[in-house]
This record gives structure tokens, C-alpha cells and sequence, in this order.
């Protein structure tokens, strides 16, 4: 994938039918993560970075929300990097293959990242943290920012895209969980490391598992670093109608839709978002194992036993 | 000529209308009210007396043509009657069952002002015209001359489609987008099968579709592309907006955050659009089995009802005013009564109680009074010292309202008012030429036939701007006061005309 060009200004096609979202490159990292490049053309022009879209697997199937991890206005496709957690997300991994389509795809949504006014910046993606935010180092170091980014596995086998973050890093920080290649330990530990070799960091970009964007805010807090997350909490149509993403940021009620998906990492209550996650955890607990038991699910119980061996918070699906 | 029908002659009752049995249909989403047979609409099509003066034109918001369709349908002209309707009306089918009739038509009928008799029932004989050309597949589609220009519609719901009818029947080349991945809006995924089935507004936009209309979902206009795009290098001639008030208000309350507590729109857009209540799809759906809904609006008493035909032993409403001023129709609330919800009027919310572990586990209530009069002339209610009491229930739905959606305004430099919606002229054009807006996004939560009649008006000063003739405007000149004097109905054709000379 080539980087975006931001200047070319093609004319919106406007006779383009929005129904048919093939998809037309997957790549497995894991056994539980997957990459799907889907076909867009006005949504990689629209898109930017910190923007997120709404899936649909089928006509029965349920809304989920997926942070946009890479767009390219040349193929005109935007790159989503899903983590088989919940019943949707397995059922994308068994079936979505280079050919198939999306039954709806709607997007970007969300207020896109603020980029161009820090000079010196920390990306930092933890699990499936780490491709979202990739454009969001990307679009700094565009920008001119001095870029340092720290990514963090589980162990070596499953670091991805190690190559993409060099190409638009200054520094790059692997962390992984067994040590098995960088620092061992999570991404607050290269964060701490990170903290102390550079006195004039300007701003801290984290994405991941809601107790890892909070362990980072909570790493930056005394050193008065400003801490953006990117939230993605349940969400039904994504454009502000339901109210079902709504986060406690500082005082206040925010919607993560259409206020967010980036906010002040110091001002959020991550403990509410934790708990809002769980909202439905009896039902998707509940469909997944129904999924299961149906034909399409054979190899669904092999992936719950990997799913068990301790994969990250669900986001979303 | 038929004897004159006269208030002493027309049947006093209105003519009966079947419902599904109020036990049974709790515990379906089955349509409550049935539509009137022919031998029902023929009785209450008796009932009007085709006076010369129509209230009832008047109280609609988009003038349908009440007392003509009427008398088609007395002579037995079903088709002709929905002819006269869709003149001005697109979607009878969905208007003679949403409309608040007992406020606009009905609330103006010169029968209802009668002492000891009911309005014309004209709702429901609009209903059983709009079902009956579903029914026949009947359509209403005149001759269109192609104009050449191309409008954008954003969003697809009430005042959308109206809007997007009257452009199309100007010859315009016209595209609806549309977020979700279905069309309709509102009537999709707010308002319930039981009171609005899918297959209607399936019709109805079929309807649309055969003028020429053409539907996009999957669009979020402003985030795929601008208004400013819209009207620039898309190269659409006008852009219509009508993106509804979807923004739902929450009370701000504390526990107002706890799982258990959600907005009426999450609670219908899953059971409604997502079919969650179906078997086979995978929307999760909150299911309660002691559940407090707040305030008493028709998106309350929908969301009331949904609760209970999903199986809560318990639904309350919790409303701080009375009866009398909850905003929802009448007969929502009269139905709602009949299916077994608990109405607390004059009670406010004051906390959402937690079980320990993020869930809801009771609401702590506070009884109200009525007051003086506020701003909107309704009694404002003041709280009863010491009267808090608290009731455990396990889901609380929250249906006080509605704010701006915020995406046109984040995502354009169109003018807002000071509380986010749009501005507009008395024209409802925006800031921006040839953009115009109506709807909820313009006034604030309203009715169905408020937005169409904003989609109308908008597709008026549309091709106004576009220097379209405005081919739909039905030509009813005004009498003039000679004509009026001595009583006498101008549209009487066989009168006798008196000259004051």
C-alpha cells in the first residue's frame, strides 16, 4: 500500500452505486487477527486519520463499529484490521474472503484526529490498537512532527506491520508481553522509556483495549503530557441518533459517534467505559455459542479455545 | 342531488373499527387497529357533512384536500379519492396512522364540534384509501418533463421523501442518501411494526422510486462528502437537508450513565430496523423485566409498548406532568392503557439506583403538582416535598427528547441557530444558495407531517430557485367576499350566483 496522496482532487464519482463493498485483499496476522482491504474509492478519498466505519457482515447480521487502519486514495480502498472477539467478528474471519462483498459500509464517521500542531509525538497501539493508529503516525510525520512509535504483542509471531511504522517513525518502540523480540513488558513500559529520553514531547496518541489506553493516560498524567484516546465503545447507527456510545469525559456526557472517537485521556472515566462494554455480554455470549452449534461455526470452538488464551478487551462486535 | 346531509342526519357514531384484543396483542407486533372495511368507511364517509367551509383543510399541515377525498369516497371512488389525496399527500398509508389527527384534521372537524359527537374519523378513512391503493397498486404518477437539474435529498425520511416527490414531479433527476443501510428514516427504525408496518413504508417508497427517485444508503452525508461538495463538484443543481433531530437528550440525572439505562431511539432502532426481537439477528436487544420509561411522548408509548410485547412483567411510565399534557396521540396513550402499562403521571425521575455492579436496580421517583402556567402555556410541575419513593426495575428507557444531530454542522460552514439546528428563512433556504433544510433539524422534534409539510414548502422555494414551475400547487382560488355574502358555498355548482350590484 502506497501512501495517500493528499493533493490529488479527483472529481467526486457520483453515479458510483454504494451497495457493493467488495472486498479485495485479506491477510491473517494471528489466528484471531485479520486484515480486510475493501473497496471505497470515496471513502479513502473522505477518510482521515482517527475515523472509524460501520460494518455490516449480512442483511441479519448487527452493526459494529471498526477504526479505519490505513485508506489508499490511489486503489481507492480503506483497510480495516479486525480481532475475532465476539460472534460478527468470527463470522467475518470465517467468511470474508477476497471476492466476497460487506452487505453495508458506512463511514468515515467521527470527528477525525487533530494533526499539524504538535512537533514531537508518541503513537502508541497496544492489540488491536496498533493499526489504528498507524495513520495517525503517518498524518504527523506528514505533518513535520518528530514521530516516535510504540507498539505492543502478546510475543514475536504476531507483531505485524513492523515495516509500515518503520517507514513513518523517527523511533520505533516494540514491546511484547513474553519478550521475546524488543522490550518485554507492555507498551507503558516503552512509553516510560520513551518519556524519559525525550523532555519535549507535545502530545501522546494511545489506542487499544480500553485498560491499556488507560494505563497510558495514567503513565502520562504526572509528566502533564497531553494524552489523546481513541474510544470505541457499542454503537448501533454511528451518527449520533442512539446515544448507545455515550463515555463520562470529565464533567460530561459525550457521544463517541459524532463527539468523538478521540478524546483528552486524562478527562475520560475509562471504568464506566469498561463496564458499558459489557452491556450485552450475556447476549453475545449467548449468539456466539448458538453460532457454534450451527454448521458455519465448525471451527468455531478451536477459535474460542485460542480466544480464551487471553486476547484483549472486545471492541465493539 | 342526494338530500343534503345535515349534523341532525349524519350517524351519530363513528363507524366501528376492529382491534386486536388488548391481552393478545401485547404479546405481539401485529397491527393494533385494522384498517376500515368498505361497509365501515362508507358509514363514517356519511358522517361528513361537506360543509362549506373545512376546518378540517385547514388544520392539516400540508392541506389535504379533506372534504373532496371524502366525497369521492361517498360515491364509492376509492381510486379518485386517492387521487385527490396524493396531490398534496404522498404517503396516505403512513399518515392516517402516525398523524396526531386529533390536533390537525379531526381536531377542526365541524361534526367534533358538535355537541355529543366524535370528528370525522379522517384518519382512518385516510388509511383505508392509502391501503387500498397498496393493496391495487395504485399509483398516482403524472406525466414528468425532464428539467435537466439534479437535487440531492439527505436523509430519507418523512420530509426527505416529500420533498424528494415534489422535485421528482418536477422533472428533476433526484438522489435520497441515506446513513443507514436501509431508506425511510424515522418511520424505519422509530416507529414500530405494530403501529407502522415495514411493508408500508416499503410502498410508499416504491412509490417513489417509480417517479424516478433514486435511493443511496450507506452515505453519511458530511463525513463522505460535504454539502459544499454537494453543491460544487457533484454538480447538484439544489441539496435538500433533513437529517432529523437525532440526538436523543438524556436527563442528567445520576446513574443516568448505568448499563440498563438507554435512549427510546437505541431501544426501537434495534427492535424496529435491526429485528432484533426476530429470531436470527444477531442486535443484541435489552430486554427488561421491570422497566421505567420516561416521559410521554409517542416515541414514549412506543417504546412502552415495545417493552411489554417483548415480555416485561412490569412497564411504567414515569411523566411529570398529567395526562392531559402528555404530547403522545391519544389513542397511543388510550391503547397503552388498554395493553396494561402503569402510567405515573406527575412524577419525575430523580436517580437510577445501581445494583453493585453497573447495572440498573431501581429508580427513585419524586411525585409532582401542577403550577402556574409556564412559557408553553401548559401547567409547569412543581415537586411534593418528601414524596420520593422508589420501585426496583431493571431497564430504564429514556424518551424526553431530542437534540440537533451535530454532522452537517461539524462538517459544513452552514449557519446554526443558537441551540445547533439549522437556520433558515421563512422560505427555509440556508445560508448556503440552493441549499434549503426542513424538518426536525430546522425545528426541533416534531410530527411526520410537520417534516413532509417542510419537505413541501422546501420543494416549493427549490424550484422557485431553480425558476421551475410549480407544477403540483393545486389551483383553489380563494372566494372572493362577494362570492361569500349571503352564505353562499362558491363551489356549489348549481347555485344560483347573487350579484350585489
Amino acid at each position: 500500500m502506497t501512501s495517500p496522496q493528499m493533493s490529488a482532487q479527483t472529481p467526486v464519482q457520483t453515479q458510483q452505486t454504494l451497495s457493493d463493498f467488495e472486498i479485495v485483499d485479506r491477510r491473517d496476522f494471528s489466528d484471531v487477527t485479520y486484515l480486510l482491504e475493501v473497496r471505497h474509492p470515496l471513502m479513502a478519498k473522505a477518510a482521515k486519520p482517527g475515523q472509524f466505519v460501520i460494518v455490516m457482515l449480512h442483511e441479519h447480521g448487527e452493526r459494529i463499529p471498526l477504526t479505519i487502519a490505513d485508506f489508499d486514495r490511489t486503489r481507492g480502498t480503506i483497510t480495516l484490521v479486525i480481532q475475532a472477539v465476539g460472534k460478527t467478528t468470527r463470522e467475518m474471519q470465517q467468511v470474508c474472503r477476497v471476492g466476497t462483498t460487506l452487505h453495508a459500509l458506512t463511514g468515515p464517521m467521527g470527528e477525525p484526529s487533530h494533526i499539524g500542531a504538535s512537533r514531537k509525538v508518541v503513537c502508541v497501539g497496544g492489540g488491536l490498537g496498533v493499526a489504528p493508529v498507524y495513520p495517525q503516525a503517518r498524518a504527523h510525520r506528514e505533518a513535520g512532527a518528530y514521530v516516535i512509535g510504540i507498539v505492543g504483542f502478546r510475543s514475536q509471531d504476531l507483531v505485524f506491520w513492523e515495516d509500515k511504522f518503520r517507514a513513518c517513525c523517527d523511533e520505533l518502540i516494540i514491546c511484547t508481553d513474553d519478550g521475546s523480540v524488543g522490550l518485554k513488558g507492555n507498551v507503558t513500559v516503552g512509553l516510560k522509556q520513551a518519556i524519559a529520553t525525550h523532555a519535549d514531547i507535545d502530545e501522546v496518541v494511545a489506542i487499544g483495549p480500553p485498560i491499556m489506553m488507560k494505563a497510558c493516560a495514567e503513565t502520562t498524567r504526572p509528566h502533564f503530557l497531553k494524552t489523546m484516546v481513541s474510544l470505541n465503545p457499542i454503537m448501533v447507527d454511528g451518527t449520533g441518533m442512539c446515544g448507545g456510545c455515550r463515555v463520562k469525559v470529565g464533567d460530561g456526557i459525550k457521544f463517541a459517534c459524532v463527539d468523538g472517537p478521540d478524546f483528552d485521556g486524562h478527562q475520560v472515566d475509562f471504568d464506566d467505559l469498561m463496564v458499558r462494554l459489557k452491556r450485552f455480554a450475556d447476549q453475545e455470549r449467548a449468539a456466539f455459542e448458538r453460532w457454534s452449534e450451527t454448521c458455519r461455526g465448525r471451527t468455531a470452538a478451536a477459535l474460542l479455545a485460542s480466544a480464551a488464551a487471553g486476547a484483549p478487551a472486545p471492541q465493539g462486535g | 342531488m342526494a338530500k343534503k346531509k345535515t349534523i341532525k342526519t349524519i350517524p351519530r357514531e363513528r363507524a366501528h373499527v376492529e382491534e386486536q384484543n388488548p391481552t393478545l396483542r401485547a404479546r405481539n407486533f401485529d397491527e393494533v387497529t385494522f384498517c376500515l372495511s368498505p361497509e365501515q368507511a362508507q358509514i363514517e364517509t356519511d358522517r361528513c357533512i361537506e360543509c362549506p367551509n373545512p376546518g378540517c383543510v385547514k388544520g392539516c399541515p400540508v392541506g389535504v384536500d379533506i372534504r373532496g377525498f371524502v366525497a369521492r369516497l361517498a360515491a364509492g371512488d376509492i381510486r379518485g379519492a386517492y387521487e385527490v389525496i396524493t396531490e398534496t399527500n404522498l404517503l396516505p398509508a403512513v399518515c392516517g396512522r402516525v398523524c396526531p389527527q386529533e390536533h390537525q384534521c379531526e381536531g377542526a372537524c365541524v361534526v367534533g364540534k358538535a355537541k355529543g359527537l366524535a370528528p370525522v374519523a379522517i384518519g382512518r378513512l385516510e388509511r383505508f384509501v392509502g391501503d387500498t391503493a397498496i393493496a391495487n397498486g395504485w399509483t398516482n404518477i403524472p406525466y414528468i418533463e425532464p428539467s435537466g437539474y439534479r437535487v440531492g435529498i439527505v436523509g430519507s425520511g418523512p420530509a426527505g421523501m416529500a420533498c424528494a416527490a415534489d422535485m421528482a414531479k418536477a422533472g428533476c433527476d433526484v438522489t435520497v442518501y441515506e446513513a443507514f443501510h436501509v431508506p425511510g428514516g424515522v418511520l424505519r427504525y422509530g416507529i414500530p411494526d405494530f403501529r407502522l408496518p415495514n411493508s408500508v413504508i416499503d410502498a410508499e417508497i416504491a412509490n417513489l422510486e417509480k417517479l424516478g427517485v433514486k435511493f443511496e444508503c450507506n452515505v453519511l452525508v458530511g463525513r463522505l462528502f460535504t454539502i459544499e461538495q454537494m453543491i460544487g463538484e457533484m454538480g447538484f443543481d439544489a441539496v435538500f437537508i433533513g437529517t432529523g433531530a437525532g440526538y436523543p437528550t438524556f436527563p442528567g440525572i445520576p446513574g443516568d450513565n448505568l448499563n440498563g439505562v438507554l435512549s427510546a431511539n437505541e431501544l426501537l432502532t434495534r427492535c424496529n430496523m435491526m429485528r432484533a426481537k426476530d429470531g436470527g439477528f444477531d442486535t443484541p436487544l435489552p430486554i427488561g423485566t421491570r422497566v421505567a420509561v420516561i416521559g410521554a411522548g409517542n416515541t414514549a408509548m412506543d417504546a412502552l409498548r415495545v417493552c411489554k410485547r417483548l415480555g416485561a412483567a412490569e412497564v411504567r411510565c414515569i411523566y411529570r406532568r398529567s395526562r392531559a399534557e402528555a404530547p403522545a396521540r391519544v389513542e397511543e396513550v388510550h391503547h397503552a392503557e388498554e395493553e396494561g402499562i402503569d402510567f405515573q403521571w406527575l412524577t419525575a425521575p430523580v436517580e437510577v439506583l445501581d445494583d453493585g455492579k453497573g447495572n440498573v436496580r431501581a429508580l427513585r421517583c419524586i411525585r409532582m403538582e401542577l403550577g402556574a402556567p409556564d412559557a408553553s402555556g401548559r401547567r409547569s410541575p412543581v415537586p411534593i416535598a418528601g414524596s420520593e419513593y422508589e420501585f426496583d426495575c431493571d431497564l430504564v428507557v429514556v424518551a424526553i427528547g431530542t437534540n440537533a444531530n451535530p454532522i452537517i454542522g461539524q462538517t459544513s460552514r452552514i449557519k446554526l441557530d443558537k441551540r445547533g439546528y439549522i437556520a433558515t428563512d421563512a422560505d427555509l433556504a440556508t445560508s448556503i444558495p440552493g441549499v434549503y433544510a426542513g424538518g426536525d433539524i430546522v425545528t426541533g422534534a416534531a410530527t411526520v407531517i410537520k417534516a413532509m409539510g417542510a419537505g413541501r414548502r422546501a420543494a416549493r422555494s427549490m424550484k422557485r430557485y431553480l425558476g421551475l414551475r410549480d407544477t403540483d400547487a393545486v389551483y383553489r382560488p380563494a372566494p372572493s367576499w362577494r362570492e361569500r355574502a349571503f352564505g353562499l358555498d362558491p363551489e356549489e355548482r348549481n347555485a344560483v350566483r347573487v350579484r350585489v350590484s
